[in-house]
């Protein structure tokens, strides 16, 4: 059994599947809403009119949590110039030639690109969701915004989800991954071989 | 109300299968409102609220005969006043009876996401089947009259029925009923089309030049018409002069829509398929080394 190395605390951990239950239960509410062969997911948060009230809610306690992660992890994520020759040789990975691969710190341009994707598409989903939030806010904004906010609102959500398809799959892909966030260590062999940057750092501590 | 189960539905919101329509032999109906002859009187208001069961609440006098000032989820139809001047100098009172236009192509029901809650009947009545209404006022935004109120006792949209109840066993709409001058016809579209093109005949002759039908094509028609004196200028009483669903609306529950659910089980798909022919990174033991075979 090789060594362990912390990568999230707990702290971290919690916040992160806070968030990924309200985005299972404002995504279904969502979902139900956006096209008919999803609308038995409306069942999920108690059917039609109760999908409808309560996805707001959710959604804005989904974006509020999620500030938490950001806040976190925005330092993580800035791009550098080192994320260039990761977007070149991206190809290769998928492949499954990870050789050609840079070191990287923390987080690689791949999951970099996501946080980014996330932040930007939650901010875009909480600002138009208010123009069209029933009954409270949608009476006072023009028909003719509401229209634009809904189509934004679908956009946004729509490049969510991709987002945490390809998130939720580069867990399932790179093995030894998903432990980060389900025991908050991940194996040094892990580490060296996926952030070899954040692993001589990790030593060096 | 619920769903008229003696009439054919033509086209049922949120709903992917085809929908009840094996009678035939349904003409599609319309409602003709000619405001040359309309006075003003508002029975087809009061006979709104009779058969209807509303009562709005009592407003208060906003300095012009407007009463209410706009439709409520209470007020289905609502008698409009408009002082205008065509032609300069040339003040004229025109009176246009608002309310649902039942478009042959209804923004309402191709926003609306909860299956059945909007329907269109053959005859071409555009329903609301309040039971199935959750409240989220996407019919609203899909609505090019501006229409559709949601109600805030019960968080449920409302709009004229063109008295569907009515009319589905053979009677004409309350406010038809009620109209005391004929301004108010109903019968079949083709009937009331024609009727009404004849009408705007006798107004050019009396002077009207631009008198004309409004049955605007950018909804593929309206089962509810007017006569107008000034078909050219129909903003005068604030009716958009070429009605249509919004693009946005349009791109929202047409293309995106099935566009958006293939597109995320298509990247689920792609993630399965990469998977299975790329197989997993795992971790490596030592630094540049792989796995052993069988280790």
């Amino acid at each position: 059994m090789s060594k362990l190395l912390q990568r999230y605390n707990d702290r971290e951990r919690m916040n992160h599947w806070f968030v990924v239950l309200l985005f299972v239960l404002a995504g279904c509410s969502g979902f139900a809403l956006f096209h008919p062969s999803l609308f038995f997911l409306s069942t999920v948060t108690g059917g039609g009119s109760w999908a409808r009230i309560l996805h707001p809610f959710l959604g804005v306690l989904m974006v509020l949590s999620f500030l938490g992660l950001f806040l976190r992890f925005v330092a993580a994520n800035r791009f550098t110039a080192a994320d260039k020759e990761w977007k070149k040789q991206m190809g290769q990975l998928l492949k499954g030639n990870k050789s050609a691969m840079p070191a990287v710190g923390k987080y690689n341009y791949g999951q970099k690109l996501v946080f980014w994707l996330f932040a930007c598409s939650l901010i875009v989903l909480l600002i138009t969701g208010f123009l069209f939030w029933r009954p409270w806010f949608a009476p006072y904004v023009p028909i003719a915004v509401i229209r634009v906010a809904v189509l934004l609102h679908a956009i946004a959500a729509f490049v969510l989800v991709l987002s945490v398809i390809v998130h939720i799959y580069a867990a399932i892909w790179v093995k030894g991954t998903l432990r980060a966030m389900t025991r908050g260590t991940v194996t040094e062999e892990w580490a060296r071989s996926n952030h070899r940057i954040w692993y001589d750092d990790a030593m060096k501590r | 109300m619920a769903s008229l189960q003696t009439q054919d539905v033509v086209a049922r919101s949120a709903t992917t299968t085809p929908t009840p329509q094996v009678r035939s032999a349904v003409a599609p109906v319309a409602k003709l409102i000619d405001e040359s002859k309309c006075i003003g009187c508002k029975a087809c208001q009061v006979a709104c609220m009779e058969w209807n069961d509303l009562r709005d609440e009592i407003g208060s006098n906003v300095g012009v005969y407007d009463n209410p000032a706009d439709l409520t989820p209470n007020s289905w139809t609502v008698m409009k006043f408009f002082e205008v001047e065509p032609k300069a100098g040339n003040l004229e009172w025109l009176i246009r009876k608002d309310g649902c236009m039942h478009c042959e192509d209804p923004g309402c029901l191709k926003a609306c996401p909860s299956p059945g809650a909007i329907v269109k009947y053959a005859n071409g009545i555009v329903d609301f089947i309040s039971e199935n209404c959750i409240g989220c006022g996407y019919c609203i935004t899909g609505c090019p009259f501006d229409v559709p109120r949601i109600s805030p006792k019960d968080n449920k949209a409302y709009k004229c029925t063109l008295c569907s109840d009515r009319v589905g066993v053979g009677l004409e709409p309350a406010c038809v009923k009620a109209c005391p001058t004929g301004a108010i016809n109903f019968g079949t579209k083709e009937d009331m089309v024609t009727y009404g093109d004849k009408r705007a005949g006798e107004l050019k002759e009396r002077g009207f030049q631009n008198a004309g039908l409004y049955n605007p094509a950018g909804v593929g028609g309206t089962h509810v018409m007017y006569v107008l004196k000034h078909a050219d200028q129909p903003e005068l009483e604030k009716l958009p002069r070429n009605p249509s669903i919004s693009p946005a609306v349009s791109l929202w529950k047409g293309v995106a829509k099935p566009l958006a659910v293939a597109g995320m089980i298509g990247a689920a798909v792609v993630g399965f398929f990469h998977y299975m022919k790329v197989g997993p990174i795992e971790e490596q033991p030592e630094d540049g080394k792989r796995e052993k075979e069988g280790s």
